[in-house]
């Protein structure tokens, strides 16, 4: 049967709920073929104060329907007279990754916190499909985190154990992705607001076969004094 | 009215490329679930499915229900695109309201979901644009017990048991075998169960964690998630090449 196996998607993002909100994280890197375009992309976008997006696959796709469904949100959100819901939000993104599912090339995770529902998750990848989860991973470096977080999850997090999480999750999918890398941003929604943070690559932990960082080999010659070289 | 972005969009830069348009026709599904089998028993319907949809060979979502109530009288299952049956469960909660609004007293019983279901799916694929689902679809009205299926090319027809995808090779013949008119609930559960651990050893797709759903005159009632145990002590299994050394 013609069931194509899915694109490979540059980028990795995650989503992950907490005891109180939610926390967003993915890397930086936007990828034409083998050349790295923006090594420092921010593919956590606003759709509203309380919700936000992480956007994988097709740059273009997931900036346009983010646009879209922004806009609609601003309408929603005054004609409604209070903010939109993580819900409503996550079934907008649907209604356009579905209906246009033969030109899309985007897998989306819709987060944020509102007063009704507290904070939710939604994951639409390829196809329209809609999926409220605790957690959930995306792009072409989550291949690599599916045992981790089968693992790593836990129920009730705080706030620091999600936002740890995230950042080690996305750590450890930059190291064997290639089409992920860069920098880790994280975004954390409650209902105090909004907090953004930046992990530059060399603030992040140390996996297999990696190296701490050094300005130049003459600043590891010189600490360790005069012994010789050994190749 | 902003609303007009959101709607299918059958033209766009695809026309320009002649008769065949790339964009009015699905070709592949992404996020698929497996099997559903269903059959008829003394007070009505049982069916069952798992709870996964693949994305590939990925195992990806692990909690889906791909069983859903329909009205008071009908349960509808699907295998295929996730994305597809979410579409179809919108079309049938209009359907649904509107049969309600009549407020006369009157429901759409399984046959008429059954046949709008077939019309929808038959509609999308003479258009060339599928709704990339198997539908199973049981239910009872009036003490008269239904059990049909539609295919996504709209293939429709009834029977006592129905299964799809994989299930039409490995549940069927079982059910053929086994199942016999009047079933008690027990029987019908412990069948179904026997079809649906034959999945879970040969269907790559399918996990152990499923739902089993009854509809009778009296409702609907779907199923907590269980896994079912398996048996893998064959002597046979322990050690496979000992009576043919150097074989695979």
């Amino acid at each position: 049967m013609g069931l194509k196996a899915p694109h490979s998607m540059g980028t990795t993002i995650i989503g992950v709920t907490y005891n109180g909100g939610v926390v967003l994280g993915a890397d930086s890197r936007t990828s034409t073929g083998m050349y790295i375009a923006n090594r420092a992309s921010d593919k956590i976008t606003q759709l509203t104060d309380n919700v936000y997006i992480c956007r994988s696959g097709s740059a273009a796709n997931s900036q346009i329907v983010s646009d879209h469904v922004r806009y609609f949100l601003h309408q929603h959100t005054t004609q409604l007279g209070q903010p939109a819901t993580v819900k409503v939000a996550a079934n907008l993104v649907r209604l356009i990754s579905y209906n246009n599912k033969n030109m899309l090339e985007t897998g989306l995770i819709v987060g944020g916190w509102d007063k009704y529902e507290g904070g939710k998750i939604y994951a639409i990848p390829l196809g329209g499909t809609i999926i409220e989860q605790p957690f959930a991973i995306g792009g072409s470096g989550s291949s690599y985190l599916y045992g981790f977080f089968d693992q790593a999850w836990k129920e009730k997090m705080t706030k620091d154990e999600a936002e740890q999480l995230v950042g080690k999750a996305v750590s450890l999918a930059m190291a064997r992705d290639g089409a992920s890398g860069g920098v880790v941003r994280t975004v954390i929604i409650n209902s105090d607001g909004v907090i953004r943070n930046f992990y530059p690559g060399d603030g992040l932990p140390l996996w297999h076969e990696e190296l701490e960082s050094h300005n130049s080999l003459l600043d590891i010659l010189n600490a360790s004094g005069p012994e010789p070289m050994n190749i | 009215m902003a609303t007009t972005m959101v709607k299918e969009n059958n033209a766009g830069p695809a026309q320009l490329l002649g008769p065949e348009s790339a964009s009015e026709r699905t070709l592949y599904p992404y996020v698929t679930g497996t099997s559903v089998v269903a059959l008829k028993y003394k007070d009505g319907i049982l069916m069952a499915a798992d709870m996964a949809a693949s994305y590939g060979s990925t195992l990806r979502y692990k909690s889906v229900e791909r069983m859903k109530s329909i009205g008071k009288h009908s349960l509808l299952g699907a295998s295929g695109e996730i994305s597809d049956f979410q579409e179809i469960l919108r079309y049938l909660d209009e359907l649904i309201l509107y049969d309600n609004m009549w407020d006369d007293g009157n429901s759409l019983g399984p046959k008429e979901v059954h046949s709008y279901l077939t019309r929808v799916m038959y509609n999308r694929r003479n258009k060339f644009n599928p709704l990339w689902n198997s539908l199973v679809l049981g239910g009872v009205k009036n003490g008269q017990k239904y059990l049909g299926m539609v295919s996504m090319i709209g293939v429709n027809f009834e029977d006592n048991h129905v299964a799809t995808g994989f299930g039409n090779h490995l549940a069927r013949p079982i059910l053929r075998d086994e199942w016999h008119e009047n079933l008690s609930f027990e029987d019908g559960v412990k069948l179904l169960e026997k079809c649906m651990r034959v999945l879970l050893y040969r269907d790559r797709s399918a996990i152990n964690k499923l739902q089993i759903a009854k509809i009778t005159e009296e409702g609907v009632t779907i199923s907590q998630p269980y896994a079912l145990k398996t048996f893998w002590g064959f002597s046979a299994f322990q050690n496979p090449t000992v009576g043919a050394e150097g074989s695979w």
